[in-house]
């Protein structure tokens, strides 16, 4: 009998303390990405900045530090985590939601949607919405379009939800480029920069307006995290034991498409690391999405400072961060679809 | 325990004369195993989404234990009745633990998931159908018939009265199949009701404690085994390709298919 209930264990102790050890790396992460840059600061002026600022503390004795440490780089460095964190927790809630560990809101046509969105409020300001809401607007058209595109029968067949998703994705990317076209050289400049993606206009404001959002809505989709497993597993599985899929779909698809146009109209379109974290995430902790959603956040957290810190580091210049991240996440696409075909296409 | 009157369901609301299902009435009694018999596209699984509430009757009455149920949210109904789909498969590699666990869904309160009474649930299902010792393995890498286990198990933990089943045993091999059926029949012993459907009339003679044999959307015949699949019966079902053959001294029904005829059918 004992021995049964040892081969049964959950095994949620050991689950818990990778969550543990993530979250450890991710505050070394922040913590050595401030120090570094162009002009590197020792951490313990890190510190006595962060107390002054902080408590009242102490004071500083180099105001340049405090100019870089506080106004710069720790809201760029919060807001690269925020924004790994979004794309990559919506990256993992999309997966189940539609049962495919392949789609991604860059390929939903998700991103595409929001920087058309957020491109019309740049070209026609007089337009009632903010940046945020027109990116959330389009963002939202997309992937429902997408979904209802592809559903036939009441079943969303894998292939035709990843085209619905590319033509989407490009008709937005062409109306994107046809606002390029017509713009004037300030709205272009603020466009292309913005596609490009970046962090380094980001500042205080910028936190205080998306920063509280995005934690937000990341709590509410691992509220839900327990139904995702069940719907993850079909809708007649999910119905038969007693979840009303139409509603805790939608729900779940806002709140992703939410949390993703935010980042988006904040940092422009940043590829790959919505596939890529959740995927890599669940090799490590399994598919239970009461895990996964948390580990998909920090290490999501984790991967964007430390594209951003090499975006800024790199050359003497600034490279833009959707560069970095596509650089690396196409290699491990291509891997994923040399070594896991079955897992993608049955 | 479930009764079911004059139960009719088609999509197309006007016209009766398309109806997938029309006038079903049956009852199944607490710790009874029935099964719906009937060839393939007679609309056994119509008949079960009915029941379940995926699909809304035209018209009828569906009760538990006196309870109407055909207007009931799909939460609640999960209570009362644990379904078992046809062949499924998942996605993602979920362990078989974790599958199990999922059927206390309908049970849960809480806002981060299942309970330490939840766990010990599942594993109790677990041991009760014998799949302890793939508790660990992720449920995409087992065998048809190790996943149909599975299923049974999360039922099991759904803690319902009623299960249904839906041709659980059609993708098996021989052994698998009886494994499923006295898997089922030690079930009902400890008073669940069960509803399943079959393919194999034999299977449906052996095992079963009532049947109901569906034709057309209709039910033509119900009662025991015995009493409900006759040589006529069989002849409305089939054609004259079988015949029943009575062992003399056990009483024990087989179907036969009578080679001759078939033959001349090709």
């Amino acid at each position: 009998m004992d021995i049964n209930k040892i081969s049964v264990d959950f095994g949620y102790k050991s689950k818990i303390i990778i969550l543990f050890i993530t979250s450890f790396l991710l505050l070394f992460t922040i913590l050595s990405s401030i120090c570094i840059g162009v002009y590197n600061i020792p951490i313990n002026e890190v510190f006595s900045v962060m107390a002054y600022h902080l408590f009242g503390i102490g004071d500083i004795g180099n105001n340049v530090y405090s100019t870089i440490v506080w106004d710069i780089r720790i809201p760029r460095v919060l807001m690269g985590m925020l924004i790994g964190m979004a794309l990559s927790t919506s990256g993992a809630t999309y997966q189940g939601v539609f049962r495919n560990p392949l789609v991604s809101p860059f390929i939903l046509g998700v991103s595409a949607g929001a920087a058309f969105g957020a491109a019309l409020s740049i070209m026609f300001p007089f337009i009632p919405f903010s940046i945020q809401m027109s990116a959330f607007v389009f963002g939202m058209i997309s992937v429902f379009g997408a979904y209802s595109l592809s559903r036939v029968r009441g079943k969303t067949p894998l292939v035709t939800l990843l085209l619905s998703g590319i033509i989407l994705g490009s008709l937005f990317s062409a109306l994107v480029a046809v606002f390029q076209y017509i713009a004037t050289e300030a709205q272009l400049k603020a466009i292309v920069f913005w596609l490009m993606g970046g962090l380094y206009h980001i500042g205080w404001s910028d936190i205080f307006t998306v920063g509280l959002i995005i934690p937000l809505g990341i709590l509410c989709l691992m509220r839900y995290s327990w139904k995702l497993n069940i719907l993850s597993m079909g809708d007649d599985e999910a119905k038969a034991l007693g979840i009303n899929t139409e509603k805790l779909k939608i729900l779940l698809i806002i709140l992703a498409t939410l949390i993703t146009s935010l980042s988006v109209s904040v940092a422009g379109i940043i590829g790959w690391v919505g596939l890529m974290i959740p995927h890599a995430a669940r090799l490590i902790v399994g598919p239970d999405h009461r895990f996964l959603i948390p580990l998909s956040a920090l290490m999501g957290g984790i991967f964007l400072i430390g594209c951003d810190t090499i975006a800024r580091t790199i050359t003497t210049g600034e490279v833009p961060l959707g560069i970095i991240t596509s650089i690396l996440g196409a290699p491990y696409l291509i891997y994923l679809l040399r070594s896991k075909r079955s897992v993608f296409f049955g | 325990m479930l009764e079911i009157k004059n139960l009719k369901f088609g999509y197309d609301n006007k016209n009766n004369s398309n109806n997938i299902l029309n006038d079903i009435s049956f009852k199944v009694g607490k710790g009874e195993l029935c099964g719906i018999f009937g060839p393939n596209g007679v609309g056994k699984s119509t008949l079960f989404k009915c029941i379940i509430g995926f699909l809304k009757p035209k018209h009828g009455e569906l009760t538990i234990n006196n309870k109407n149920i055909l207007k009931m949210p799909v939460e609640e109904i999960a209570k009362l009745i644990a379904y078992v789909p046809q062949e499924h498969k998942s996605p993602f590699p979920y362990l078989v633990k974790e599958v199990v666990l999922m059927g206390r869904t309908p049970h849960l309160g809480g806002v981060f998931g299942p309970k330490k009474s939840d766990i010990e649930k599942a594993i109790e299902s677990m041991e009760i159908i014998g799949i302890s010792n793939l508790a660990n393995k992720p449920y995409t890498d087992l065998s048809g018939g190790q996943r149909q286990l599975v299923l049974l198990a999360r039922a099991l933990t759904q803690e319902t009265e009623l299960m249904i089943l839906d041709e659980p045993t059609s993708a098996l091999d021989f052994r698998n199949q009886l494994k499923i059926w006295s898997m089922l029949k030690k079930l009902t012993k400890r008073g669940m009701s069960i509803i399943v459907s079959v393919h194999d009339p034999n299977h449906m003679l052996w095992f079963c404690d009532k049947v109901a044999i569906l034709k057309e959307g209709k039910i033509i015949s119900n009662g025991t085994p015995e009493s409900a699949l006759t040589e006529k019966v069989l002849n409305e079902l089939y054609g004259d390709i079988c015949n029943v053959k009575e062992n003399k001294e056990d009483g024990f029904k087989t179907i036969i298919p009578n080679i001759n005829k078939i033959t001349d059918i090709t």
